[in-house]
């Protein structure tokens, strides 16, 4: 048996500030995830992940360290992991989902900022989260403002490396991306003391094509009516993939998708056959947010898809396989990386297209738009994802909020009335 | 056998008693109280004398775990209601004790798009409630001052707290009190329109909800707003509780 506290107390936590964390979680998980009606039998895996988040995932994470390893954590989708994991370190994802952090996040940023870097922050300055407190290096981005002067922020508390996502998709934008990734390498490089070979770096491409495309085998699986699987179990199942090992993450979806599969071929489903089919499109939901989800979902309709970076954005297109030099395969990341279309690109046309492309493929009735409060980029995307939408005649709305639990009253009633509306 | 609808808001609790032809049978509002559930309950009355209890609005939840058959959002009540009673009506604006809405109507009086305000007060009547403590006077007569009022006097804070305070000043600093009242009541009117332009104001528009029961302020609204061919039932504050009961009545029809 490992002393979690032990462990904890070494990667310098403030223990009984986590006390307090953790002992609220179990209860939200029984509430939100163990009464869900027959779920299928390999979300036990999952449960043991978020029952454990704080232990056994961790205590592999030391292991590493302590045999020499590196763990670098990221906040975002378009931090190419394969070059981590190919120069020895394990990635880790680290975005905050809980509104516990969000009071630590708010004595160093300003409250008008989205949730999501405040609490990311908020988990480095009090210490409770064991992830935070196991990287060597944490990897920013600049996809938004408030995200590129939070890292300067953040710095302070630990060291920080940061990426320059281009805003355009012009030929000029991937070669300064493909550069990017370049110096990325040579940093992470740096850091394990690890040379980045092309059998390494290709044996990585491989293994994370393979993980994406057993999220992309488990959404297919949400494409039936009755559907197999809740909204809530494949959001956390995605939530899951950006902390797990992934090798044993792949067996694992797969068998879930199995699971699935097999449900579809004898009928079952989670919900009856018929009940109003949700695409949840916007902001990113980290663990352990899984408020709309849950709030759309004991309201009767269930969540088919999600247009998110914890959904579709995170895993579709794969990275081209058949680079054999270094210089070919960063090339293929880029190119792989800048499909994303998340809404920090101007213009944006894709997502439009991913958008329409989704609710075609999943036989969608209506779409959520989540936008985490004062994410502009989103929210203001918002008028073109309306506007095109409601030109072919599919319902939407916009559902703007944080991780607070004051406005779900409200947001229960926005939801019901959107399905009255479908039904 | 009759229907209840009942609608228990943060405020008020309505309730609508109906026959099967649909025609109202009783009708009654009261506060929502400590325990707005138990309120409801003894305002039901004898709940196994009705065929079906639809409940809406904030505690339709409880209730519904409670007492009630069926449930519906304050949303679909508000147009069943608001249909029911001006079958042509083809938007609602509803200003409740704690939100406002605009809802958007198909010719058959199906939903097709709608609107709430946001988390806070503005806008509300639990905004005007306080606005007319800070100028010491009922309701009413704020209405009535504000009509008699030349203007002239604006409000700048949107949030209930400062506007609270404005208004207090605006009256220490010598405004009279009709101009005071008349920048309160336009700060609402302004509001309740901004939600009406974002979904598109498609006329006859039917006001319901506790504002709109404030007499005089439905004719002021309208003026405001340019909009003369408001409509406003006899009681708006049933229509959520009506809507309700229709909801049964339906529901009875569809499962003979
Ligand atoms: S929304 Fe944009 S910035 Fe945020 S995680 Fe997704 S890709 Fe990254
Ligand atoms: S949700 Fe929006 S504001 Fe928040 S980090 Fe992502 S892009 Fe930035």
């Amino acid at each position: 048996m490992t002393d979690y506290r032990k462990l904890w107390s070494d990667l310098g936590m403030d223990l009984e500030k986590h006390d307090r964390l953790t002992s609220a979680l179990p209860l939200i998980y029984e509430e939100v995830y163990l009464q869900q009606p027959d779920r299928p039998q390999a979300m036990e895996y999952f449960d043991l992940v978020v029952a454990e988040i704080h232990s056994l995932r961790i205590a592999e994470l030391v292991e590493h360290r302590r045999r020499g390893g590196k763990v670098c954590g990221a906040f975002c989708v378009f931090v190419p992991v394969e070059i981590i994991r190919a120069a020895g370190a394990v990635a880790v994802g680290l975005c905050g989902g809980s509104q516990f952090w969000v009071p630590d996040g708010e004595r160093v940023l300003p409250r008008n900022l989205c949730p999501l870097i405040k609490a990311s922050v908020g988990a480095r300055l009090s210490g409770t989260c064991p992830y935070f407190q196991s990287c060597d290096l944490l990897i920013g981005e600049t996809t938004c403002d408030g995200k590129k002067k939070a890292w300067e922020v953040l710095g302070e508390y630990a060291p920080v490396y940061v990426m320059d996502l281009p805003q355009m998709k012009r030929p000029r934008d991937l070669a300064a991306w493909r550069g990017e990734i370049e110096l990325f390498l040579a940093r992470i490089e740096e850091l394990t003391g690890c040379r980045v070979t092309p059998e390494r770096l290709a044996e990585e491409i491989r293994l994370q094509n393979r993980l994406r495309q057993a999220l992309e085998r488990l959404y297919h699986t949400r494409k039936a009516d009755p559907v197999p699987i809740s909204g809530k179990d494949a959001l956390l199942v995605t939530q899951v993939s950006f902390y797990d090992d992934p090798r044993r993450f792949i067996d694992k979806t797969e068998a879930l998708a199995a699971e699935a599969e097999a449900r579809i071929a004898s009928g079952q489903g989670v919900f009856p056959s018929g009940a109003p089919r949700i695409l949840v499109t916007g902001t990113p939901m980290a663990i352990p947010n899984w408020k709309l989800h849950h709030i759309i979902e004991t309201a009767g309709a269930a969540v088919v898809c999600e247009e998110t970076c914890t959904g579709t954005r995170f895993f579709e297109h794969q990275v081209d396989e058949t680079g054999r030099t270094l210089e070919e395969q960063l090339q293929a990341l880029a190119e792989r990386y800048l499909k994303i279309n998340c809404s920090c690109f101007t213009p944006n046309p894709g997502r439009l297209e991913d958008i329409f492309r989704l609710v075609e493929a999943y036989q969608v009735d209506g779409v959520i738009y989540y936008n985490l409060q004062f994410c502009h980029g989103y929210a203001v995307e918002y008028y073109a994802v309306e506007k095109a939408l409601k030109a072919r005649g599919i319902p939407v709305i916009k559902v703007e909020t944080d991780y607070s639990e004051e406005d779900t009253g409200q947001l229960r009633t926005r939801v019901e009335a959107f399905l009255e509306m479908l039904r | 056998m009759t229907v209840l609808g009942i609608d228990i808001g943060s405020r008020t609790i309505a309730i609508a008693i109906l026959n099967d032809k649909g025609e109202l049978l009783a009708g009654q509002v009261a506060d929502s109280g400590p325990s707005p559930l138990e309120r409801a309950r003894e305002m039901a009355g004898n709940l196994s004398s009705f065929r079906r209890v639809v409940a809406t609005g904030y505690g339709r939840h409880g209730a519904r775990a409670d007492f009630a058959t069926d449930l519906i959002t304050e949303i679909k009540a508000h147009a069943l209601g608001a249909s029911h009673l001006f079958p042509s009506c083809r938007t609602v604006l509803d200003i409740g004790g704690q939100d406002s809405k605009v809802i958007r109507l198909d010719e058959q009086g199906r939903v097709v798009d709608f609107i709430m305000n946001d988390r806070c007060a503005a806008g509300t009547g639990k905004f005007l409630e306080i606005m007319a403590q800070g100028l010491g006077l009922p309701l009413e007569e704020m209405v009535a001052a504000a009509s008699a009022s030349d203007g002239g006097v604006t409000l700048n804070s949107m949030c209930t707290v400062f506007a609270e305070s404005e208004v207090v000043s605006l009256l220490a600093a010598g405004q009279p009190v009709g101009a005071v009242a008349r920048a309160v009541l336009n700060s609402i009117c302004d509001r309740a329109q901004n939600l009406l332009l974002r979904l598109g104001i498609e006329p006859p528009v039917v006001f319901t909800g506790g504002v709109a029961a404030i007499p005089g302020l439905p004719v002021y609204f309208a003026r405001r707003m340019g909009l003369p061919d408001l409509l406003v039932p006899t009681r708006p504050q049933l229509v959520g509780a009506l809507g309700a009961a229709l909801y049964g009545i339906k529901v009875n029809k569809a499962t003979g």
